[in-house]
């Protein structure tokens, strides 16, 4: 099948990007989005000409690296999929594309279709964790948790960090990221020490990497690979208001 | 030169806590200045990394990708073993040390496996207070499952993605340090040589991938855990970016790489669809509990598998071999598929399948039980093939999968280059000619949260370093070499791609020196090699510049690194006149057709040495002695 | 982790209104109150089809206790101007949290309600303003009777674009709160996944209702059913 493909072209942040047309001929319905790049990437290296960037590397859907918007939909058609899992055959013969990056200021573009996403690593060091050192665990079963929480934990857990979240949503907020971390470890009593240090922090930094404000309306979740549902981020806002309320403020404690 | 593994005298089961009680430790207040340099952020990387900045060493930790949450062990699907018995199935971890050195083929360290068997327990308590989200039984307790043809259950997982919670787990413990200032990470950058200085390892070459700077980094102990080589075939089950480079480079600076063509192939893996295929999906191997494998009886019977009556289909492992039926190790389970293939019995496009079929499964347990157990596979499956698993059987196919050769390593898995550490995937240590399933993740972790952080303490408390100088004749030569290599590169200008070499090479090395290899095969393999990389470096075209992001040319540096590595490997495979595990020769074979090992003269670990460019690598043998699990033919009849 | 590596030792509400979540919890909770009192107001309304002698009583008694009316409307007004400027702020915000537009986007996970919160909001806004002005002031009323409520909704409503407006307003606020109602447990942190369909259902139901509530007393002074 054939393909008309527009694709946004950025050299590096501090040039200026347009978008850049291109056919490509020989789709096979078979073929990965990113392959279908491939192909093209191939031929355009073949001219002498400078191939697309994009972000890739497991192509299995679980590494979180792909993704870039397609017509106006982050990774694609297809629910639950990432675009290096989404297939050619989900298009129509002679069908436009645009190929856009995910955009927010939160993350910068580095080029075309590759953006930065490491604000969400620092959403992770600012709590994302269990302050557990190496050595110090007891007997992995001394501490039971029931299968329907560990079960709604893993649900959360799940969670690849690809920023389809961010950039689907209209405010560009990171809330479902977020939001999946928290829930995660806030349903585990592992975590129960740190709950309430562990939303106000993550969310604060949330906030100062300039993701904008959530509203609930579901664009997220609806993009989400990993179908993370949306009551995580529910449980983002009632930790973190408990949190504040729980936390020392200055003078205190 | 002669190979130390420093392997502790006496019992076996005593071995780590006599090793540990003869390091010299740090002072805790010394610790901070110290700088370890860890390349990779995998399971063995972002452990090691993390545990070292828990204690107080300074680290800075290197990744290629743009987080040290991408590395490839997130992909993972099955699960980690450990000798916990929680099940009361009578495991232990002298159970699960002899299952590992059998698997393995008895080609492995047994004080090194012994270890690993040890370090399991622990590290699912560390998991679990990181807050893994193992699968639970309904009382509370972990759950347990038995994985890849083992006979108790003692694999722990995370649904399918027992690999990502792992990662994910690490990852978070080294950002928790990263914030406490204790760890530097350096994402989207690539080590393109190590530094060696007065014969220690002390920094390494890096190039920001973003920016193309090249700088170096200097410390007083250097971890490579980069993970695998696999990309070498380049269809396999690997991330795309995974790459030999770190390794490789560390090779020419004299590290010895071991068992370079010990690699296993992962026998249910979908099917090649087309010449644009970038990489090979892998099904977990559980789905062999319930599918059964078969082929058509006849040549080119080419009617839909619903039309192939019972009497005209072959459901071969299970007729070879009858009490391990489809549960046969990978080895010999991917070794049959390609034999069949070979007759020209295999199916779908190009030949190159066998069926996995569920229809007796389904019948028996009903579509909803095989929906809770493999949905998600089986939603994969139609997701890339377009066929409903569920009423057509599924094509699967071999495909590359790990490698269990790397760069040698002793006891405290410090390579043959003083300060330089080598961790998980990299190294060669545990898992011998062949890898038992959920057996990877736990070999990550054990070097990674166990057992660098007490060798590389005790490397830094033994030995006296001096400071370096940046100016020094050999950090200026390791960068004018990096750069000299990115220029060349860049000025061929020549007409084919990388990844059009990159895929002419793979086929090659699949061909000779994958799932069965032969003396003739291997010799012509060399020499197709050498005269495609001749051609790479006159006809290679790496578009763009080096002043920013240019994936061409990170590219076109891993592939030049795998031509010679992939040279390597088929010299050790023609040297090695045996079959063991995931080397199968077929020259050495038994009249049924299994691998058959030559004890007498390869018990050995085959290290070779680099001897300078157009020169062949020299051989170095470290004699394997069997103590305490003897060697015996592995038999799945 | 600790406290202090992020600058957590401030004050805690000031800390709260600066967070986008602590906007949304206070957008949430004032949205809620202003509901409960959208509620009420409908139910007071509907007394309309019991005749003017008991509409003007029910008038008459909100107005017997001024200093309680007056504490009502300053909640009111205090409910209104946070939920306005939590807004604002907010919007403002999704300004800088994408600079740059996309070309193509292409809503698929949204209800349209929720997509057009930024502007149901400040349309409903104005018709609080000429709500007041009409019928609470009627400065905006050129048959205003003082005292007489039910002779003042009967003259408002005659005009038919009077009724049109308001019916429009309506719509607009049963949008708002078709969102804004399930949102706002959200927004506090009271959700499950067990519980989300019914809240979600339930919030339709009262949009519902409070939409048909207001709209049966002009399309009733348009019918003639009151005069």
């Amino acid at each position: 099948m054939r393909l008309i493909l527009r694709i946004w072209r950025q050299k590096n942040r501090n040039t200026k990007g347009k978008f850049a047309r291109y056919e490509v001929n020989d789709v096979n319905p078979d073929m990965s989005m990113l392959e279908c790049l491939d192909v093209l990437n191939e031929d355009l290296a073949r001219r002498g000409k400078e191939p697309v960037a994009f972000e890739h590397d497991c192509r299995e859907g679980i590494c979180g690296s792909c993704g870039f918007m397609i017509n106006g939909v982050a990774h694609g058609p297809l629910s639950g999929t990432t675009v290096c899992q989404l297939t050619m055959r989900h298009f129509k013969d002679g069908e436009e594309l645009i190929l856009e990056p995910w955009r927010a200021r939160a993350f910068p573009l580095v080029k075309d279709l590759a953006v930065d996403r490491n604000a969400f690593d620092r959403i992770i060091a600012a709590g994302g964790y269990i302050s557990i050192s190496t050595g110090s665990a007891p007997d992995g079963n001394a501490i039971p948790v029931s299968k329907e929480r560990a079960d709604a934990a893993m649900d959360a857990a799940q969670c690849i960090g690809c920023g389809a979240c961010v950039a689907a949503c209209p405010n560009a907020s990171a809330s479902l990221f977020t939001g999946a971390k928290i829930t995660h470890l806030g349903l585990l009593p592992q975590g129960q020490p740190e709950r309430d240090l562990r939303a106000v922090r993550m969310v604060t930094q949330m906030n100062l990497e300039q993701f904008g404000q959530c509203t609930n309306i579901g664009e997220c979740v609806a993009v989400c690979p990993k179908l993370i549902p949306i009551e995580v981020i529910g449980r983002m806002n009632h930790d973190y208001i408990a949190g504040s309320m729980r936390e020392p403020e200055a003078g205190e404690a | 030169m002669e190979l130390h593994s420093r392997t502790p005298s006496g019992p076996i089961e005593q071995a780590w806590d006599k090793a540990r009680f003869e390091m010299k430790l740090v002072n805790p207040a010394n610790k901070r200045k110290h700088n370890i340099i860890v390349v990779g952020s995998g399971l063995a990387g972002a452990s090691a990394a993390a545990s070292l900045g828990e204690l107080g060493y300074g680290v800075q930790c290197f990744c290629f990708q743009d987080s040290p949450r991408r590395a490839h062990s997130i992909a993972a699907q099955g699960g980690i073993n450990a000798a916990k018995n929680y099940p009361n199935d009578g495991d232990s971890v002298y159970r699960l040390f002899y299952d590992t050195v059998k698997g393995g083929d008895f080609r492995s360290r047994e004080a090194n496996v012994y270890r690993l068997a040890q370090i399991s327990v622990s590290i699912i308590d560390q998991c679990v207070a990181q807050g893994v989200p193992f699968a639970r039984e309904y009382g509370g307790t972990l759950a347990n499952r038995s994985f890849g043809g083992a006979q108790v259950s003692r694999t722990f997982y995370a649904r399918g993605q027992t690999g990502q919670q792992l990662l994910l787990g690490a990852y978070q413990a080294l950002e928790r340090q990263i914030d406490a200032g204790r760890v530097a990470m350096f994402p989207r950058t690539e080590m393109l040589d190590l530094i060696v200085i007065d014969g220690r390892a002390r920094g390494i070459v890096a190039r920001n991938l973003v920016t193309g700077q090249i700088t170096t980094y200097l410390g007083d102990a250097v971890v490579l855990a980069t993970g695998g080589y696999g990309n070498v075939y380049y269809l396999s089950t690997n991330a795309k970016g995974s790459n030999a480079t770190a390794i490789w480079r560390a090779y020419k600076r004299g590290a010895l790489f071991a068992n370079p063509c010990f690699t296993q192939i992962h026998p249910t893996c979908i099917p090649v669809s087309g010449d644009y295929q970038s990489k090979l999906t892998l099904m977990s191997e559980s789905l062999r509990n319930d599918g059964r494998i078969w082929v058509p009886k006849t040549k080119g019977d080419k009617r839909p598998p619903n039309q192939i009556p019972a009497e005209d289909r072959d459901y071969y492992l299970e007729r070879r071999y009858p009490s391990f039926g489809n549960l046969v190790p990978r080895d010999v389970a991917s070794r049959n598929a390609k034999n069949v293939c070979d007759e020209g019995r295999g199916v779908g496009p190009g030949g190159l399948g066998v069926y996995l079929d569920f229809a007796d499964a389904i019948r028996r347990l009903g579509e909803k039980v095989i929906r809770e157990r493999y949905g998600n596979l089986f939603d994969m499956y139609e997701r890339i093939t377009d066929e409903n698993p569920y009423k057509v059987p599924m094509r699967i196919y071999p495909a590359i999968h790990y490698t269990m050769g790397g760069l040698w390593v002793d006891y405290q898995l410090m390579s043959t280059i003083p300060g330089l550490f080598v961790g998980g995937e990299a190294n060669f240590s545990d898992h011998g000619a062949n890898r038992l399933g959920a057996s990877a993740l736990m070999q990550g972790l054990s070097d990674g949260y166990f057992i660098l952080p007490y060798t590389i303490g005790n490397y830094l408390a033994d030995n006296k370093l001096n400071s370096v100088e940046e100016s020094s004749s050999e950090i200026r030569g390791a960068v004018a070499g990096v750069e000299n290599n990115i220029q060349k590169l860049l000025s061929i200008n020549g007409k084919r791609t990388v990844d059009s070499f990159h895929r002419e090479l793979g086929k090659v090395v699949w061909e000779y020196c994958g799932m069965a290899r032969t003396a003739a095969g291997l010799k012509h393999a060399i020499e197709r090699i050498r005269e495609l990389r001749e051609e790479f470096w006159q006809d290679v075209n790496v578009p763009g510049s080096d002043a920013d992001l240019n994936q061409s040319l990170e590219r076109a540096g891993r592939v030049a690194d795998f031509f010679e590595l992939a040279e390597l490997m088929c010299i050790d495979g023609l040297h090695r006149n045996e079959s063991c595990g995931g080397h199968f020769r077929e020259e050495h074979q038994t009249p049924e057709g299994e691998a058959l090992r030559d004890d007498e003269h390869f018990s050995y670990v085959a290290a070779w040495e680099y001897r300078g460019p157009g020169n062949p690598p020299e051989l170095q043998k470290e004699p394997l002695a069997f103590e305490y699990v003897h060697p015996s033919q592995r038999s799945y009849k | 982790m600790s406290s202090i590596a992020i600058g957590l030792r401030e004050n805690k509400a000031v800390r709260l209104w600066d967070s986008t979540n602590g906007k949304k919890a206070v957008m949430a909770v004032s949205g809620f109150i202003l509901f409960l009192f959208v509620l009420g107001h409908m139910l007071g309304n509907l007394q309309v089809f019991e005749g003017p002698a008991q509409f003007n009583r029910y008038a008459q008694l909100l107005r017997t206790l001024p200093e309680g009316l007056w504490a009502v409307r300053i909640i009111l007004l205090i409910m209104v101007v946070l939920h306005i400027v939590a807004a604002v702020q907010l919007a403002l915000r999704k300004r800088t949290a994408r600079p740059i537009g996309y070309a193509k986007r292409k809503p698929i996970g949204s209800t349209y309600a929720s997509r057009t919160m930024y502007w149901s909001g400040p349309i409903i806004f104005a018709f609080i303003v000429y709500h007041l002005l009409d019928l609470t002031s009627g400065n905006l009323n050129p048959n205003f009777i003082e005292g007489d409520v039910y002779h003042n909704v009967i003259a408002s409503f005659s005009n038919p674009f009077v009724s049109a407006w308001y019916i429009f307003a309506m719509v607009l606020l049963a949008f708002h709160l078709r969102h804004g109602l399930w949102s706002m447990f959200n927004s506090l942190g009271l959700t499950h996944p067990r519980y989300t369909p019914a809240l979600r259902r339930a919030a339709t139901f009262f949009a519902v209702v409070i939409f048909l509530g207001f709209i049966s007393v002009p399309i009733g002074v348009l019918t003639g059913i009151v005069k």
